[in-house]
């Protein structure tokens, strides 16, 4: 049975692969959260300007707050829950902890994937700091000034 | 020992993985969805109101207007209660108004099933208006014909007056120099990521639960009995994480009207949850002031006079009202106590939208006023700009004769050299004076800040401590302070560890603050936290300390000198002999079935003193005059904030203020239509708050000294390092260019303007 602006979709969700029936004006956001119950995605404007909701969709960076859900069918999702494995962080995760890159930690989930999706981009390459701005330039944070996340995030590409 | 250590914050791990649980995340099953029905006008009364159609919308469960409220006013402003009268807030609100009094004031409020049906509801809503003239400049305001924003104010929500020092006029007199200037401050909005958010429920027939992201749970607890006249014992207000607040949650905002909407649906659980538009449009900012600023000085750079005559702006609501004025007033008296000074404030009313409290509260435009000033005071004389502050601040033993203390702890010179020798100042002086001419130019510039350890003697301050050890020998801690980011629960996990001699990882302290539980304190403000809490953790964890000390007599049946704490173990303090360690100390103690019992120490206690702490900005800047552009090349902040409990979070909240310091410099205003009150940039798109690319490397570094009237030395440093980067930006700029910036944000707009006027660019013909 199908229902009116209604859809099923079918992707992976930090690999596992789920199908649901959503509904179609509903944003990658608001799935994640309310089906998914992945609170680790943040909603801090809904449009697109802070980078709170950022997760990895195909491992590229999207804001999931202006990213439809349907869009999402056939593709691989990742989030922060999906980072930390068997109780360890990951690497980026553990960067964070350590540098003192978390205040009231609202951002910290979209700097997450902001960092991880950086970090596997790089493949180990050496990054100037202006290429971490850059590449960090959609995430706001209010708290940190961005100088100890600089630090997590060359420590995470070091290691 | 834990006290001076960089140990990793206590919640850094919940954070990064996800699993930190703010206010959103707890929402219940099926929580009704309100959102408030907004004035499109900044002045004016509703004439009609249709609320019909949008009543019949499937999914509305209900619409309440002006008309179904408590007629109560309230006070919203994040103050512990004043038993005295004459020091009580303004209570000039609402619930909801028919009276606009700002664009975006709440007239009505749906309560649907979601937000695209509330959407929906609120579009079908009809409101006529009858039109009053905005009043937005100062100026207007104060005609004495113009309307009464709030009937009976006379648009003055405060004023006062004070002096200190010798005859002020005389000193004027006397000085070998008058110099005068006037400066203008912006409003600026908090952005905290997390948007403010409520939701209650009841569990009880008259029992209401209120989930909020406020810095101040047992304020937002008494304020909502007060506004809708129920006991306290039946408002229950739990606190989760929060994601920033930086003192715009230090307001109580919407928790009256969530707890007001549950017990109207028989309970239903009901939650605000504001888009960033409305956030910034209709919570609170930081105050506009206009200053005028008088400054006598001697040949011999002796600053001996200071009148400073003060307009504050607080928007449609009192809010904080004249407490900002008023607070950033009193602390010029801890920077320069040797100087006569007068200072006089009033605060207004205005049609645009409310201030309130933000980082430093009222400092950030006082000080860089005052420091503008005395660069200015400097620059006559002629003395360099470090020397010229050397021979004028606090110095440790100068009496603060505004509060007749004496200032016990005082680094504020030492602060002026590290930052001197950072900046490598007198060499880079030298070497900039070849760049004081074309179209790129290089200056330095200096400002110096002192602020206070809390609200003492004007509020109580006061703090609650509770420590029980669990049977495994670790202890759990409860405080009432509220950890909101900065890092308030760390510190305090520390101390604990530190007076009992335990591993730091021993100390669990509980996250969330739940008005049933959790101790009375009045929350995150004034950089208070960790100073007034550390009275109480001292002697919380001293009393345990004692308790779990005689139970180990009873154990041993040795003296009470001879046995003490040591990493975890109870030793004998003559051999340093392992006795025995916490875990079976604290089996025993619960589980022995004569001796002994659950091992706990609570205190409450309040702080009657108020330390003041030191800091410094040193920056050196580029002026792209053509592009007029400001470019941080280097900047430093040195503090003296007593003895530094952890030197990564002390860093982080240096970087903090520096960044936000920087954004008001530079960038940041809420941009309000004179004629119409209407706000063009209530979103983060148009409202420019520094990116990772706008900010240059922050350096950072302390000055400890040892502060006598902490528990542990330590002084405030939250709010203090937002204080100084804009007035040394400033004088960066005028050492630069020549030409004094004397409004906030040295914006390219601003900076157009100015450099026009004095000739550094030529005129644009149109």
């Amino acid at each position: 049975m199908t229902i009116k602006g209604f859809r099923q979709i079918t992707f992976s969700i930090n690999s596992k692969e789920r199908t649901l029936v959503i509904d179609m004006r509903q944003s990658l956001l608001e799935v994640l959260r309310e089906e998914l119950g992945l609170k680790s995605v943040k909603e801090g404007c809904g449009v697109g300007e802070c980078g709170a909701c950022s997760v990895l969709v195909d491992d590229v960076l999207v804001d999931s707050c202006i990213y439809l859900a349907i869009w999402a069918d056939g593709r691989k999702i990742r989030t922060v829950e999906g980072e930390a494995r068997n109780g360890k962080l990951s690497m980026v995760q553990q960067a964070y902890v350590d540098e003192g890159a978390v205040q009231c930690g609202f951002c910290t989930p979209g700097f997450i994937m902001a960092t991880t999706s950086f970090k596997e981009k790089c493949h180990g390459k050496k990054v100037s700091h202006d290429e971490i701005r850059k590449a960090h330039a959609g995430n706001l944070c209010r708290c940190t000034g961005y100088q100890n996340i600089l630090k997590a995030v060359e420590k995470s590409i070091e290691s | 020992m834990a006290v001076g250590k960089p140990v990793k914050r206590i919640d850094a791990i919940a954070k990064v993985t996800g699993r930190a649980e703010y206010t959103q995340d707890l929402l219940k099953p099926g929580t009704l969805v309100a959102r408030y029905y907004r004035s499109t006008i900044a002045h004016g009364r509703v004439k009609t109101i249709d609320v019909k159609k949008a009543l019949n919308l499937k999914g509305v469960e209900a619409i309440f207007t002006f008309d179904d409220v408590p007629e109560n006013k309230f006070a919203t402003a994040g103050h512990p209660f004043s038993v005295d009268p004459e020091h009580k807030d303004v209570e000039d609100r609402l619930l909801l108004t028919r009276d606009i009094r700002f664009m975006g004031d709440e007239i009505a409020i749906v309560v649907a099933k979601d937000n695209i049906i509330a959407d929906q509801a609120l579009k079908m809503i009809k409101v006529s208006y009858q039109e009053y003239e905005p009043l937005i400049s100062p100026l207007k305001i104060l005609d004495k014909k113009a309307r009464q924003i709030h009937e009976g104010s006379s648009n003055i929500v405060g004023e006062h007056e004070f002096a200190f020092g010798k005859n002020v006029d005389e000193e004027f007199k006397k000085a070998d120099h008058v110099i005068k200037g006037k400066f203008e401050t912006a409003m600026v909005q908090h952005c905290h990521i997390e948007n403010h958010i409520s939701y209650a429920y009841m569990d009880d027939i008259d029992r209401i639960i209120i989930v909020s992201s406020t810095q101040i749970p047992h304020i937002v607890r008494r304020i909502v009995g007060q506004a809708l006249s129920i006991q306290l014992s039946r408002v229950r207000v739990i606190k989760p994480f929060i994601g920033g607040g930086f003192g715009n949650k230090q307001d109580v905002i919407l928790e009256p009207m969530v707890a007001f909407l549950t017990l109207k649906l028989d309970g239903k659980p009901v939650q605000i949850n504001l888009s960033r538009e409305e956030c910034m449009l209709g919570t609170r900012n930081r105050h506009p002031f206009f200053v005028k600023v008088k400054t006598g000085v001697m040949n011999d750079g002796t600053m001996t006079a200071r009148e400073m005559d003060v307009i504050s702006i607080t928007g449609a609501y009192a809010s904080h009202g004249h407490a900002i004025a008023s607070a950033g007033g009193s602390k010029q008296s801890s920077l320069y106590p040797r100087m006569a000074t007068r200072f006089h404030a009033r605060t207004l009313y205005a049609n645009i939208p409310v201030a309130g409290a933000m980082r430093a509260y009222g400092s950030p435009q006082i000080i860089y006023a005052l420091e503008c000033a005395t660069e200015d005071a400097a620059r006559k004389i002629g003395i360099d700009s470090v020397e010229f502050r050397l021979k004028n601040i606090a110095r440790q033993g100068d009496m603060n004769l505004l509060s007749g203390k004496e200032i016990l702890s005082c680094g504020m010179a030492e602060c002026l050299i590290k930052g001197k020798e950072f900046m490598d100042w007198d060499n880079k002086k030298k070497e900039y004076e070849k760049y004081k001419k074309g179209p790129v130019r290089r200056g330095l510039g200096v400002a110096c800040l002192s602020y206070a350890s809390g609200t003492y003697p004007v509020c109580v301050e006061i703090a609650g401590t509770r420590i029980a050890l669990n049977q495994d020998g670790t202890v759990h801690v409860q405080v009432g302070a509220t950890e909101i980011g900065q890092g308030s629960d760390t510190i305090v996990a520390q101390m604990v560890a530190e007076t009992l001699s335990l591993p730091y990882e021993d100390v669990r302290v509980v996250q969330a603050q739940d008005t049933d539980v959790s101790p009375f304190d009045t929350g995150a403000y004034a950089s208070r936290q960790a100073y007034v809490v550390s009275n109480a953790v001292l002697r919380a964890a001293n009393e345990l300390k004692t308790k779990i000390l005689n139970h180990a007599c009873l154990m041993t049946g040795k003296g009470k000198k001879a046995l003490d704490i040591k990493k975890g173990n109870i030793i004998d303090v003559n051999t340093d002999n392992v006795v025995m360690d916490m875990k079976t100390l604290s089996m025993d103690s619960f589980y022995h079935k004569e001796r002994g019992c659950q091992l706990t120490a609570e205190v409450s206690f309040k702080t009657t003193a108020n330390a003041p702490v030191f800091g410094c900005t040193f920056v050196d800047i580029t002026v792209d005059i053509p592009l007029f552009k400001i470019k941080i090349n280097e900047i430093i902040n040195v503090h003296d904030a007593g003895v530094i409990i952890n030197p990564v979070q002390a860093g982080g909240q240096v970087h903090g203020g520096v960044f936000m310091g920087i954004g008001a410099a530079l960038s940041e205003e809420v941009l309000i239509d004179p004629d119409s009150g209407y706000v063009y940039n209530n979103n983060l798109l148009d409202y420019k708050f520094p990116t990772f690319m706008d900010i240059p490397q922050i350096h950072h570094d302390f000055v400890e000294t040892f502060e006598p009237t902490s528990g542990y030395g330590n002084k405030s440093l939250g709010e203090p390092p937002v204080i100084t980067p804009p007035p040394a930006i400033r004088n960066a700029v005028l050492d630069a260019t020549g030409v004094c910036i004397n409004s906030l944000p040295m914006s390219p707009r601003n900076l157009f303007v100015l450099f026009q006027k004095n000739g550094l660019i030529g005129s644009i013909r149109s």
